[in-house]
């Protein structure tokens, strides 16, 4: 029996519900939203997940700590290195371990890099929403500099695993810092191709200013983070607000919007682009050399115990509780998705705007299935 | 006039060959648009376009015509199966049949009709049906919205067209195509009216559906509109549809502003008329493409109330400083100064914005929005805000 939706009404005045997803080219994956329509308004909005749900977490329970990583990856498969450092820093508090420095750095270069590459998939397929169709080519060019950097450097293009508890899997390619050089001027370039082209177009700005709005109070009691959140003025940033690696060493800022509306979030996302690459370069000044892995047993065994940690995702704040039980297998691993608490606000976005809107305000929250069904 | 005559057979089988040469043509034309547009793009974008089939990818629009042709005929099970298959012809007949009437020179015309300009007029609008009837018909709520929201925008769009089409009517003092080009033969019709010319353009992208108004196939939104349900030879025919109306609005403006095969410097000969008149317009179609690979699309309410709160307005100026042109008796070149007096007015206030800083610009759209939203509350849209609740399926 399917399911009904019930909106109260009359028959002469009922509203046309619009299934949209989970096959849908704008729904970015198999999100799926049932839309009560009137005329070209959204009434009301009812959110359906769970088309992608592997079963992540408890896939967890059963993989040795190291397997986990490979796990983690797959949960936000556009920013696939922020999602190993989350786990990874879980079970270091646990283990009570210090990763060494130069692994801390290549940690971080690493992360923005994957931020960079994640906020240009963002703004090609944000414009793709809009009905642009040239900005996807810049980004994804870009992006693909940034996933041959990658490569080099874990031998995957995706799915790296390359960060290990305790440090990272080996050490850079030689060629390494001279080439992210020549990559980050490239990427400022690149960025600044799209900023011109996209953000101040007119027709952008009639379509995503004052679309999808929320106060930073209805944010936060929502639970959003990130680039959804700041854009309403809020300036929590875990990297700024709870400092992890070495991110306390680095001069940067943490760009805040004004209205909280999908231009906010769009153009935040942009300036973040450009505050990462100023982060890598500093990071590359720091950089020295040293020991990547501390000596520690191959096969991790944390001591009995709980710990979370939280990172700064390019989607928000991802937080991952671990439970051990002392064996070398998580009793339990417990993640905060960032996309997923950040669609609890979609419904209050959407309401009352038009079903072009819709598309428009969904876009600009930058949703990755793979982790909001885990 | 052109007396109603008794037709002989002889004139029968010419416009028999004439159609027949039309659509072999017309075919051929829609063929080189999607071989431009796609390799156009591809420069926009960073890219080549297609190189593998043929000489420089010359083929690809063959290859995919083929493909399309073979391809599954499937049609939704609650589709209103008549209609349904009827759609297409419905948007290609009006399409096709416009083209008896506009010449390509002075004498290559399959019928060169006194009042050709209402002519196009009549039959350009009812492509609209066709759509409208595809979206119903599919039996799909993207389409029915697709369908709907089509009929809003061509009507809104095809005021301004028409007025514009009319501006040139009465310069021209003739409704026939040939003779509106023969009166371009000094000065071209956008020297005399640019913002005629605007408006005809604006209003033609609108109408044929094209970035940033290609909002009833929007492709993120109603996911093709009122196309959604077709495949194969019939979607194809919509494309070959879509694809000829681009040409025709382009050819329109070529011939109605641009002077068609004219130019100032004196006769040429035919076929140097015809090689100048396509210029011309693959010029404006490529400039089509251009705004394609440029600008993202607008919302259906902004599209309207640029249809109608812009658009509209100046097209009445338009018709109105004709007018007095024309009653007066004044030259030609105050009708020029007129227009762009008129065209400077939007320009201005676009300026305006434009030099302001790039933030300040943000947030007056933003204040603008906001300030939109709470004109137009959605209790005013007939119902009060409502929740809908889910009933999960009881086991």
């Amino acid at each position: 029996m399917a399911t009904e939706y019930d909106t109260g009404q009359t028959p002469e005045t009922v509203d046309m519900m619009l299934n949209m997803g989970p096959q849908h080219p704008a729904t970015h994956g198999v999100f799926r939203m049932v839309l009560a329509v009137d005329g070209e308004r959204v009434v009301d909005l009812v959110p359906h997940i769970g088309y992608l749900h592997r079963g992540s977490e408890k896939l967890m329970e059963n993989e040795t700590y190291a397997q986990v990583i490979t796990l983690f990856d797959r949960l936000d498969y556009v920013s696939n290195f922020n999602n190993e450092l989350a786990f990874v820093r879980a079970v270091e508090k646990l283990m009570d371990l210090e990763p060494p420095e130069r692994a801390m750095y290549i940690r971080v270069i690493l992360c923005e890099l994957n931020r960079v590459a994640s906020h240009l998939l963002f703004a090609g397929t944000y414009a793709l929403d809009i009905g642009a169709m040239t900005p996807v080519m810049y980004t994804f060019r870009e992006r693909e500099r940034i996933q041959n950097l990658f490569e080099s450097v874990s031998g995957a293009r995706m799915m790296h695993n390359y960060i290990r508890i305790g440090g990272i899997k080996e050490e850079l390619p030689d060629d390494f810092v001279h080439r992210t050089r020549k990559l980050i001027d490239e990427l400022r370039r690149g960025v600044e191709e799209t900023d011109k082209l996209l953000t101040f177009n007119e027709v952008f700005l009639a379509r995503t200013r004052g679309v999808g709005m929320i106060d930073a109070a209805t944010a936060i009691s929502c639970g959003l983070t990130g680039p959804g959140l700041r854009a309403s003025g809020s300036t929590y940033d875990v990297r700024k607000d709870d400092p992890y690696e070495i991110y306390d060493r680095l001069d940067y800022d943490v760009p805040i919007g004004e209205y909280g509306d999908s231009w906010d979030r769009y153009w935040l996302r942009i300036q973040e682009c450009y505050q990462s690459l100023r982060m890598i370069d500093q990071c590359l000044d720091q950089l020295e050399p040293g020991p990547i892995m501390p000596q520690m047993r191959r096969i991790a065994r944390p001591p009995k115990g709980e710990a979370y940690a939280h990172c700064e995702n390019p989607r928000g704040d991802i937080g991952v509780f671990v439970v051990s039980d002392g064996t070398n297998k998580p009793y339990r691993v417990k993640v905060r998705p960032p996309s997923f608490c950040n669609l609890v606000a979609l419904r209050q976005m959407v309401q009352g705007s038009y079903i072009a809107d819709a598309v428009v305000v969904l876009g600009s929250l930058d949703i990755v299935l793979g982790e909001v069904d885990r | 006039m052109t007396e109603l005559t008794a037709v002989t057979f002889s004139e029968v089988s010419v416009i028999a060959a004439a159609l027949t040469a039309l659509l072999t043509g017309l075919s051929i034309i829609v063929l080189s648009l999607v071989w431009i547009e796609r390799k156009f793009l591809g420069r926009i974008q960073g890219r080549v376009g297609p190189t593998r089939v043929g000489p420089f990818g010359l083929l690809q629009p063959v290859a995919d015509g083929i493909k399309l042709l073979f391809k599954e005929d499937a049609s939704p099970a609650w589709a209103n199966k008549g209609i349904f298959w009827a759609a297409p012809l419905l948007i290609f007949i009006p399409s096709f049949v416009l083209w008896i009437t506009i010449p390509f020179s002075n004498d290559w015309v399959v019928r060169n009709l006194e009042l050709g300009l209402f002519y196009f007029i009549a039959f350009s609008v009812l492509s609209i049906v066709g759509l409208v009837l595809a979206g119903w018909a599919s039996a799909s709520k993207y389409a029915v919205l697709g369908g709907l929201r089509s009929a809003a925008q061509l009507v809104s769009y095809e005021i301004p067209l028409i007025m514009a089409i009319l501006v040139v009517v009465m310069v021209a003092g003739s409704m026939n195509i040939v003779a509106v080009v023969s009166n371009q033969e000094s000065v071209p019709y956008i020297a005399i009216m640019p913002l005629g010319f605007a408006l005809f353009m604006l209003a033609g992208i609108a109408e044929v559906g094209r970035t940033p108004f290609d909002i009833y196939f929007a492709e993120s939104e109603v996911v093709g509109g009122p196309f959604v349900e077709y495949s194969g030879a019939h979607w194809a025919v919509f494309f070959l549809a879509e694809y000829i109306n681009t040409f025709l609005i382009a050819v329109m403006a070529a011939l109605l502003f641009l002077g068609g095969w004219s130019w100032p410097f004196g006769d040429l000969p035919s076929l140097a008329g015809l090689a100048l008149f396509m210029g011309k317009t693959y010029l404006v179609v490529v400039f089509i493409f251009w705004l394609r690979g440029t600008y993202p699309r607008l919302r259906i309410d902004q599209l309207m109330s640029i249809g109608w709160k812009v658009l509209l307005p100046l097209s009445f100026a338009n018709i109105l400083i004709a007018a007095f042109q024309l009653f007066y008796g004044w030259p030609s070149w105050t009708l020029t100064l007129m227009s762009l007096g008129v065209l400077a007015v939007p320009v201005y206030f676009q300026i305006r914005v434009q030099r302001q800083p790039a933030m300040e610009r943000a947030r007056m759209y933003a204040e603008r929005a906001i300030a939109h939203r709470a004109r137009r509350p959605i209790a005013e849209t007939g119902a009060v805000a409502r929740t809908v609740t889910v009933k999960e399926p009881s086991a």
